[in-house]
């Protein structure tokens, strides 16, 4: 009883960090494009405009909430709130920490650690793009639409690449429990350093999943208005750049979690577990998790967008290619290992 | 066929074939990151206006002042030589003669009992600065006219315009 207690008490937890993750990444990221560009960025709610989240989010729910008169209603409702569960599922499978010991039992931080971890994330992930779809369908706007039908042809090719470079990892692991890759990268045992090309085709995959630029073209400004999102006002429209914070913050954490070592930094695994180990273990996954959000915000105001060719011919042409010869260097090593 | 020169700063396009180094983009990628993370530490351009303000120059010409003479006395006469200088016709002024008992407000018997400069038609030339014979109108180098909602707001009378007493004696 107290075991369920508890993992309510762990889910909500997870769950308002999110949010206020997603909260002040909206934050930095406006912090962060001002700096790079030479200014000072939100200064002005709060000290240090610490308090330009709220002021944002009071705004959105005052703003007038407008439903085109042409769009289907019940989708143009389910949309947002669909995107935005989808992109609140994702953490239920990503371990925070080492287990901690409460009443004589271990207690997991990890909301469930299943055997499937890593294709229940693809599921979900997959399944995002259906809010994004239904919201653009819904609108009734060409605009919208076609925002829509790039998102879900963009996730689409790009998932495939994902999923392949994920394949030669699984092939290393020999597990999908993301626990279970965690603990495999104890000390300086990073996938990253085993599998370099597959990292680097899961981070632009998962710039391409999260529609963050370069691979923006979902809403991209210059040609489509606001894309998907277009005809979406109040907090409708909050919740959809809500959400994709959320995938944002999703993003890094599996990013660090699959290549990156989780919880486990050389030195901290050694010591001995209590509560110092496992402040320190939450500690360092929280730090590579905002360098990751750091890394995706740093890439956005560098790069210029792609062109839509330009992006189906990475996906298709260039990262899947990548991806099934680094399987089979991959496949070629393990075999040489195990001495044929 | 020869080409003309018309001069000598034609430079002619190379379009060599991307080597395979510029077709992997990804050291692009990076010297564009290091190029944008060096910005991060950089002094930022912005001046945060009302609690920062920019360092003004010596002859800077702002706001307008009416300066009191070293009894405190207002040294205008409303001769209105200034009026006639203003290339913008911004300022007007109304003259009266001085009271007995008024000796240590007004230096001279005649005095602009009103004194207006419409701070939207002024173009700060610094005219009426070089007109005055009384050396009574200056322009302020560290204080400029601040916006307002109202087009009232901007016609600034002798409350506004005249230097305060303790200024003066100080």
């Amino acid at each position: 009883m107290s075991w369920i207690i508890l993992k309510i008490i762990f889910i909500s937890v997870i769950f308002g960090l999110s949010l206020f993750i997603a909260m002040y990444s909206t934050y930095a990221e406006r912090k962060i494009a001002a700096f790079l560009q030479d200014r000072l960025g939100p200064n002005r709610a709060g000290p240090f405009g610490l308090l330009q989240p709220l002021a944002d989010g009071v705004k959105l729910f005052f703003k007038e909430e407008f439903i085109p008169m042409k769009a289907d209603r019940w989708l143009f409702l389910m949309g947002p709130g669909f995107f935005m569960i989808t992109a609140l599922m994702t953490s239920a499978v990503i371990p925070f920490g080492p287990d901690i010991i409460v009443d004589g039992k271990p207690f997991s931080l990890q909301a469930t650690d299943i055997n499937v971890g890593l294709l229940y994330i693809f599921g979900v992930v997959s399944l995002g793009v259906y809010g994004i779809l239904i919201g653009g369908w819904a609108s009734n706007n060409k605009f919208s639409l076609l925002g829509a039908i790039r998102a879900a042809s963009q996730n689409i090719s790009y998932e495939l690449a994902m999923g392949l470079s994920i394949i030669a990892l699984v092939m290393m692991s020999s597990s999908l429990s993301l626990k279970d890759i965690v603990d495999q990268q104890a000390g300086w045992h990073w996938n990253v350093f085993y599998q370099p090309l597959g990292f680097l085709i899961f981070l632009v995959c998962a710039f391409a999943e999260t529609n963050r630029a370069p691979f923006d073209l979902p809403e991209c400004e210059t040609e489509l208005v606001g894309g998907y999102h277009t005809e979406f006002s109040s907090m409708k429209l909050g919740f959809y750049l809500f959400a994709e914070y959320i995938n944002m913050f999703i993003s890094s954490a599996v990013l660090a979690t699959l290549f990156f070592g989780g919880y486990h930094f050389p030195g901290i695994s050694s010591m001995e577990p209590g509560i110092l180990k496992t402040a320190l273990s939450v500690g360092v996954m929280f730090g590579k998790i905002f360098f990751f959000i750091f890394f995706f915000m740093w890439v956005r105001w560098t790069l210029p967008r792609f062109r839509y060719d330009q992006l189906m011919n990475l996906g298709w042409r260039i990262l899947i290619p990548l991806a099934v010869i680094n399987i089979l260097i991959t496949g070629a090593v393990i075999l040489y290992k195990m001495g044929l | 066929m020869s080409v003309v020169k018309l001069t000598d700063r034609i430079k002619v396009m190379e379009r060599k074939p991307m080597t395979f180094m510029e077709k992997i983009y990804i050291p692009a990628i990076l010297k564009g990151m290091s190029i944008t993370i060096s910005h991060l530490f950089k002094k930022k351009a912005t001046i945060s206006y009302p609690e920062e303000q920019r360092p003004m120059s010596e002859v800077f010409r702002g706001l307008h002042i009416l300066k009191r003479d070293e009894k405190g006395a207002e040294r205008c006469t409303a001769c209105g030589l200034c009026a006639l200088a203003c290339p913008a016709e911004a300022i007007s002024m109304t003259a009266s003669e001085r009271k007995r008992g008024e000796e240590g407000l007004y230096r001279e018997e005649k005095y602009a009992s009103v004194y207006e400069i419409n701070m939207l038609r002024c173009i700060f030339c610094g005219l009426c600065e070089e007109a005055c014979p009384k050396a009574a109108i200056f322009l302020q180098n560290d204080k400029m006219a601040p916006a307002s909602y109202e087009r009232e707001d901007f016609i600034y009378g002798k409350d506004r315009l005249v230097e305060p007493f303790l200024q003066a004696k100080a």
